[in-house]
């Protein structure tokens, strides 16, 4: 799960990472009233899940509360790379004398964790990577022994930080560290962290990703869920435990078991759907391992609701699994859901008790139910079943 | 033969005496494994009947060795317990451990790789293999069976197959079970995993009975692109690909914690791409790898 940046700075603070305060408002009422409490000038900042805030000008210095009540209004509802910006965070201006750069994340390459840090910091890291390799200090973190004062002074020195911040900058890796371990982060990135007029290190921005399997050792971090964010199916999936993605621009509604062959099956149906003028898969969900009759029902019953679909392609090969509770499920499912199950259905099954699982299918002989043998004909067949629907609607 | 598994390995079960652990020992009981005990803290002494069978339970994985001579550990703790119960396996000196559990955090999995020797900060050498977390594990049909592999649905053969996912290893034994597999290995869809495909086509090029193989990838991270240059380098043997993921969209994670398109890294296309400019031919579809594949078996000796 990625954090929003005011959330991100929250888990900062509760580390003892230098931040400032701030207030995340949905209105320009609300920011032009954060504004005048914070006193001075404030900067108003687009809240998404995406990068290039600056440059897509969500981001503004405001000197008045009027200003800010002004800025807000331009970047509320201002669409950044397909996010469109519901909240914004007034924070205080910064004088900034220089800018850095440090983060933790996964090295999935190495199998162990990375710290990285530059005196290029404010831009974007990438392009520091690419254009002045040497400028960001990559430096491997053993997880056995985590970052304490010793590694925390070789990172900083490794970026080669001015000394007058050398001390400073160090305390905050340390503590860093500490949001990234003790919050089972994936990535804690600070870009920029800044040395103000004052002299003192701040961090003025952060990206956080939360592991989500670690969830059960944090259920405070259930709260940073974005409910409102969420796509609609996606929020009702997740409600019932299952594993959806919905898809843009797609026709053919996809269940399958195990996450590879739920993936694989969404390639060849776009594959196929090229022959009928471009039909594509419209969601990935996944049914696990057990699928029972219920969870069948749950994920139909999700992947129907789909005002996109047009037929649903259901692709199982039983290992764990046997077909002939596949089958089951599906004509159980049918049968729950009834007049709500209006669109055909190409199922395809393989594996443990096929052919039981076929003979459960054929006996029910439900009218939308079509059985293919093959996961590629199957996909054709699913493909050619929303064209049909495709073209009629247009 | 065949790789990490053989008809002697002798196999313990971490978490035999919960309902996953007990259900799988059956299953590779039955597909005749050598499955000599299980390891449930707090219940040692404790015998488990399966038909034919009568397991011991040890509360440690040092005592399952000492009293069985275990070789190999496959783990079904759940993932809060799972870091602990690894961790246990290595120390105890355990050559093999592969972790079924789905799940596991990864500082959890990046720290018991790190203790295994599995990390790119060890030394060379890896003290204890671990193959997943959150795989199918792995299987010599014929011979032996760690993990959770339909053992019924292909026999012994002489291809290789390396994989990150369950239901796609099987699809995929399924295409081809009319030639046979030395071994499959599900390496798992975590992030972090403790056998990458690099390792497994290492260990397939120094098999006598594999003579071909089979690399399933998937969307996320990079092993595919660097196993093609492995494979540039170090592999004779023919190899077939299959990745699976060009219709993911960016920045979501689809089913394996493992699996996601980040900024412009990690495209099934980039994957594609480099096995093929290493002379890997990749698949379009499943039945079509598994075509390739049969191409490939006709014209070896």
């Amino acid at each position: 799960m990625d954090l929003y940046e005011y959330q991100a700075k929250e888990l900062f603070g509760a580390h003892g990472v230098p931040v400032l305060p701030g207030c995340v408002v949905t209105t320009s009422e609300q920011a032009r009233a954060a504004a005048a409490e914070l006193g001075d000038a404030v900067v108003v900042k687009a809240q998404v899940k995406a990068g290039g805030r600056g440059k897509a000008g969500g981001v503004r210095l405001a000197s008045t509360p009027e200003d800010a009540q002004r800025a807000a209004a331009a970047i509320l509802g201002m669409d950044i790379k397909g996010h469109t910006v519901q909240c914004v965070l007034v924070t205080p201006a910064c004088e900034i004398v220089e800018e850095y750069y440090l983060s933790f994340l996964l090295d999935r390459t190495q199998r162990t964790f990375l710290a990285m840090a530059s005196v290029q910091g404010g831009m974007d890291i990438e392009e520091v990577a690419a254009t002045a390799p040497d400028a960001l200090a990559k430096v491997p973190v053993d997880p056995r022994f985590g970052v304490d004062a010793t590694k925390a002074a070789e990172i900083v020195a490794a970026a080669a930080f001015p000394a007058e911040v050398a001390q400073a900058a160090a305390d905050t890796v340390v503590k860093l560290w500490d949001v990234f371990v003790a919050e089972d982060a994936t990535l804690v990135e600070v870009n920029p962290l800044v040395r103000d007029a004052q002299g003192s290190i701040v961090a003025l921005d952060g990206k956080v990703t939360l592991d989500d399997n670690a969830g059960f050792r944090h259920p405070d971090h259930a709260a940073l869920i974005d409910l409102a964010g969420q796509d609609p199916l996606e929020a009702a999936a997740k409600a019932r435990n299952l594993n959806y993605v919905k898809l843009l621009n797609g026709q053919v509604g996809i269940i399958g078991n195990g996450a590879g062959l739920v993936m694989s099956t969404l390639d060849v149906v776009a594959a196929a759907g090229r022959a009928y003028g471009g039909i594509r898969p419209a969601n990935f969900l996944d049914i696990g391992g057990g699928a029972s009759a219920q969870v069948m029902a749950d994920g139909l019953e999700i992947v129907l609701g789909d005002p996109d679909v047009l037929s649903v392609f259901v692709n199982v090969f039983g290992g764990i699994t046997t077909c002939d509770q596949v089958a089951t499920g599906i004509v159980q499912a049918l049968d729950i859901l009834s007049d709500a199950a209006a669109k055909p259905l190409v199922v395809r099954l393989d594996g443990n008790n096929v052919a039981e699982g076929r003979r459960i299918l054929a006996r029910a002989g439900h009218p939308l139910v079509t059985m293919v043998d093959t996961m590629d004909a199957a996909a054709d067949k699913a493909a050619e079943l929303a064209a049909v629907t495709f073209v009629k609607g247009a | 033969m065949a790789i990490l598994l053989t008809k002697d390995s002798r196999i313990i079960v971490q978490g035999m005496t919960g309902a996953e652990g007990r259900r799988h020992t059956q299953r590779m009981l039955r597909a005749g494994s050598q499955v000599v005990g299980g390891v449930t803290p707090g219940k040692g002494g404790q015998v488990v009947d399966f038909d034919g069978f009568s397991l011991p339970v040890f509360d440690t994985v040092a005592e399952s060795i000492t009293a069985t001579g275990a070789d190999v550990s496959v783990v079904f703790v759940p993932p809060r317990f799972a870091k602990a119960a690894v961790l246990e396996a290595i120390d105890a000196g355990i050559g093999l451990i592969v972790v079924i559990t789905e799940g596991i955090p990864v500082h959890d999995s990046a720290a018991f790789c790190a203790h295994a020797g599995a990390t790119g900060l060890a030394a060379p050498g890896v003290r204890t293999r671990i193959v997943g977390p959150n795989c199918p594990g792995v299987i010599s049909p014929g011979a032996s069976n760690a993990g959770i592999i339909p053992a019924d649905i292909t026999g012994p053969g002489r291809i290789g197959l390396v994989s990150k996912s369950g239901t796609l290893t099987y699809q995929m034994m399924y295409e081809l079970r009319d030639i046979g597999f030395s071994t499959c290995v599900g390496i798992g869809g975590d992030p972090v995993i403790g056998t990458t495909h690099i390792d497994a086509l290492q260990a397939f090029e120094q098999d006598p009975d594999t003579a071909a193989i089979v690399m399933i990838g998937e969307i996320g991270g990079d092993a595919e692109e660097r196993a093609a240059e492995y494979i540039k380098a170090h592999i004779t043997k023919p190899v077939i690909g299959y990745i699976a993921g060009f219709t993911a969209p960016e920045g979501k994670t689809m089913g394996h914690a493992g699996a996601i398109v980040s900024g412009s890294s990690g495209t099934a296309a980039a994957k594609k791409e480099a096995l093929e400019a290493v002379g890997v031919r990749v698949g379009t579809t499943p039945s079509d790898t598994a075509d390739l594949m049969r191409e490939i078996m006709k014209s070896l000796p």
